[in-house]
């Protein structure tokens, strides 16, 4: 099993996405994370989606993707020299006591303090799934009250 | 010019030469109703739109158009939900037209709404639901294109009542793109080439069809190249006719309920020839045991078919006839006297057959079935032992002959069925090898049969059981036959003569053949209700989860 990124082309109309959703139900297959919106082309979206899936499975799911007739083309970029980001917002329990430490992590990953109450602070941070798991993995200490994910968005490197 | 929805609907279906619709009206549907009302389409009203479907999916199998079947909004749409899915597994070109509220009203829980085309999502090959009835044509178009085209399959297109009633400008478009859909047609010629060497050298070959090569129309290929190197054949049921059941050559249906020769020819090959089967398990048996000494060549138009069940060496995605023409030139006869010799004494020790004696059984049944109509007619059966006998016992010579629910098995499918390859082929004799379980879960259709004067004949093969369960149940639940006796029966003489069909019982093996004979007389639809032999079963048999080889039954 392997986590495996797929960039999906489709036709930008309503349904498509549930085509999409029912096609991985319908099979028992499960997403770990989906990002879609519109292209450079309006009438196009392009989806991001994250499975874990052996190579048999995987192979079934592109071909099934592929026989959707809104889907234009899918590619299993894994392998290939790409560029990924998360969007990813932290609500953090920041008592006064602990804020100057929670801002200097922040400033350390390149995040920003996007909003700030008297118990907590809410910290927006981008970048590539390691760089995500290494400062959740710092901020836990301080309590996360909650955390909110875009899921995965990749595009291939030059071309 | 403007035209409404309805009319550019009414136009657009005979621009594609539909010339039949099977179904029921409804308030959603009405102004296309009105629209029809003119037209020279004949509408088929059928007694549930279940039937129209299974109608559509007959005369589609039948004549290799595209069947149309239309319903109303809500419980007129839900109920082709089974006939759809049926068509979806076996690769049936289908449009189905359904009415949906005004889109003003659409998720507001309006009366007799459903959301069906995210019902039949995962059971059409594609579905549309038309928002604007600029896009109507271009819909339409696209529709037929999808479904008949590539793997074919049901396409579903919702039409709201506003849409069917608003006014544009029409055009008809001659052609249209779909970005996401190009089938490929033509097989790999590196592919071609290998396919061509391993057959070439191999020593126990056997060539296994499948629906695919009925659909591709390529049964001549198949038989010019059975014949140009002499290979065996075996067929998946829907299969069955792709290659002549008479044809020496011909091992038999495989799988479940196949012939022993086929089963072992299988298990023991060294390269199997796959062209147009998805290796289903009623077919393959236990997978990890299916043809352990076999590579694979397997020609398919739908890629996801390909590696999906079984390990493939040769894959060559295209369509069987295209890739037969490429491959036929290429491949050299191989040394397999030793293999045949083998065939032989199989076919020889283990012929299909059943008891000679008094009883009314239901393979002499259909063997009479067969004879009477010089094997010229088409069958539809239903689900379950009626089947397979229907299977093992006639012999199909010709593709498009045979009509069955084989992927979903869904009993009730083939009396409707019948009645549409009845209306796209009125030259011909049509047969429904029907049990009395199934035939009960369409038995309405009675009324469309009779009323359009359809000489369907309807063969019931009588057992008061849901006989495949049962048989399941003396074999593997110690004979606890729960929930399938149907003793309970009505009469079906009396029901047929009450829709205004004839009706005939049979009760005796001597009456079969007057009784068969007189329906062929008879130019209307007949009813023959033949009381066979109660606990006959279906034999030879793999049971489910066993290995081709780990027969049951069926010995001489």
């Amino acid at each position: 099993m392997m986590k495996r990124v797929l960039s999906v082309l489709v036709e930008n109309r309503f349904g498509v996405l549930s085509r999409i959703a029912a096609l991985f139900a319908a099979r028992g297959f499960n997403i770990e994370s989906l990002a879609v919106a519109e292209t450079e082309d309006p009438t196009l979206s392009r989806m991001t989606i994250v499975v874990t899936a052996n190579e048999r499975v995987l192979e079934q799911v592109m071909k099934q993707l592929r026989r959707l007739i809104d889907v234009i083309k899918v590619e299993d970029i894994t392998e290939k020299p790409h560029v990924d980001r998360e969007l990813v917002l932290v609500k953090v329990n920041a008592p006064p006591s602990k804020r100057g430490e929670i801002v200097e992590l922040t400033e350390i990953f390149r995040g920003k303090i996007v909003d700030v109450s008297p118990q907590s602070l809410t910290i927006e941070i981008t970048g590539a799934e390691e760089k995500i798991k290494g400062f959740i993995s710092l901020i836990k200490s301080y309590g996360i009250k909650e955390i909110i994910r875009t899921g995965k968005i990749a595009i291939p490197r030059g071309g | 010019m403007k035209k409404s929805g309805a009319e550019i609907l009414v136009e657009c279906l005979l621009r594609e030469g539909v010339d039949t619709i099977f179904g029921i009206p409804g308030g959603a549907i009405l102004p296309v109703c009105d629209v029809l009302y003119d037209s020279p389409i004949k509408f088929i009203l059928t007694g549930h739109e279940q039937g129209a479907a299974h109608a559509a999916d007959g005369y589609a199998r039948s004549t290799g158009k595209v069947g149309v079947c239309m319903a109303t909004s809500g419980p007129g749409a839900t109920n082709l939900v089974t006939g759809l899915a049926t068509a979806y597994m076996d690769s049936v070109p289908i449009v189905a037209i359904t009415g949906q509220v005004p889109t003003s009203m659409i998720g507001n829980d309006a009366f007799q709404e459903a959301p069906i085309t995210e019902v039949t999502k995962t059971i059409t090959k594609h579905n549309f639901l038309v928002k604007d009835v600029r896009e109507l044509a271009e819909t339409i178009k696209s529709a037929f294109y999808i479904a008949s085209t590539g793997r074919p399959g049901p396409v579903l297109i919702d039409l709201p009542k506003d849409v069917q009633i608003k006014e544009t400008d029409f055009k008809y478009p001659e052609r249209i793109e779909l970005k996401g859909y190009k089938p490929v047609y033509k097989g790999h010629p590196k592919q071609i080439e290998k396919a061509a060497q391993l057959i070439s050298s191999s020593s126990r070959p056997v060539i296994f069809i499948g629906g695919g090569v009925i659909i591709s129309g390529c049964h001549e290929e198949v038989k010019e190249l059975a014949e140009k190197v002499n290979l065996p054949v075996t067929s998946t049921l829907l299969g069955l006719g792709g290659f002549p059941g008479n044809h020496p050559n011909f091992l038999g249906m495989l799988g479940m309920h196949g012939t022993r020769t086929a089963n072992y020819a299988i298990m023991e090959s060294d390269l199997i020839i796959a062209i147009g089967v998805r290796f289903d398990d009623r077919a393959t048996g236990k997978l990890e045991n299916f043809a352990p000494h076999a590579k694979i060549i397997h020609i398919d138009i739908d890629p996801t078919s390909i590696q999906k069940n079984v390990k493939v060496d040769v894959p060559i995605v295209g369509d069987a006839k295209e890739v037969l023409k490429e491959l036929i030139p290429k491949v050299k006869p191989p040394k397999i006297d030793e293999w045949w010799e083998k065939i032989k004494k199989w076919k020889e020790k283990y012929p299909l057959t059943y008891p000679d004696d008094d009883l009314l059984r239901p393979q002499y049944v259909v063997e009479k079935i067969y004879e009477l109509t010089n094997g010229e007619a088409i069958i539809a059966t239903e689900v379950g032992q009626n089947q397979m006998w229907a299977a093992q016992f006639y012999i199909f010579t010709k593709p498009r002959t045979l009509l069955t629910s084989g992927g979903l098995g869904t009993m009730g499918y083939g009396f409707p069925a019948a009645i549409g390859a009845q209306v796209g082929c009125p030259e011909k004799i049509v047969f429904d090898i029907a049990g009395d379980g199934s035939f009960q879960m369409n038995i309405q259709e009675l009324v469309t049969a009779v009323s359009y004067n359809l000489p369907v004949k309807v063969a019931i093969l009588n057992n008061r059981y849901l006989g495949m369960v049962r048989q399941w149940q003396e074999l593997f639940y110690d004979r606890r036959y729960a929930m399938v006796d149907l003793a309970r029966n009505p009469d079906f003489v009396k029901i047929a003569e009450a829709y205004g069909a004839l009706g005939i019982r049979v009760e005796k093996k001597e009456e079969v053949i007057p009784a068969l004979k007189k329906a062929l007389e008879t130019p209307k639809c007949v009813v023959i209700d033949f009381r066979i032999n109660r606990e006959e079963n279906v034999f030879p048999m793999v049971p489910a989860g066993e290995s081709l080889t780990q027969m049951i039954g069926g010995m001489a």
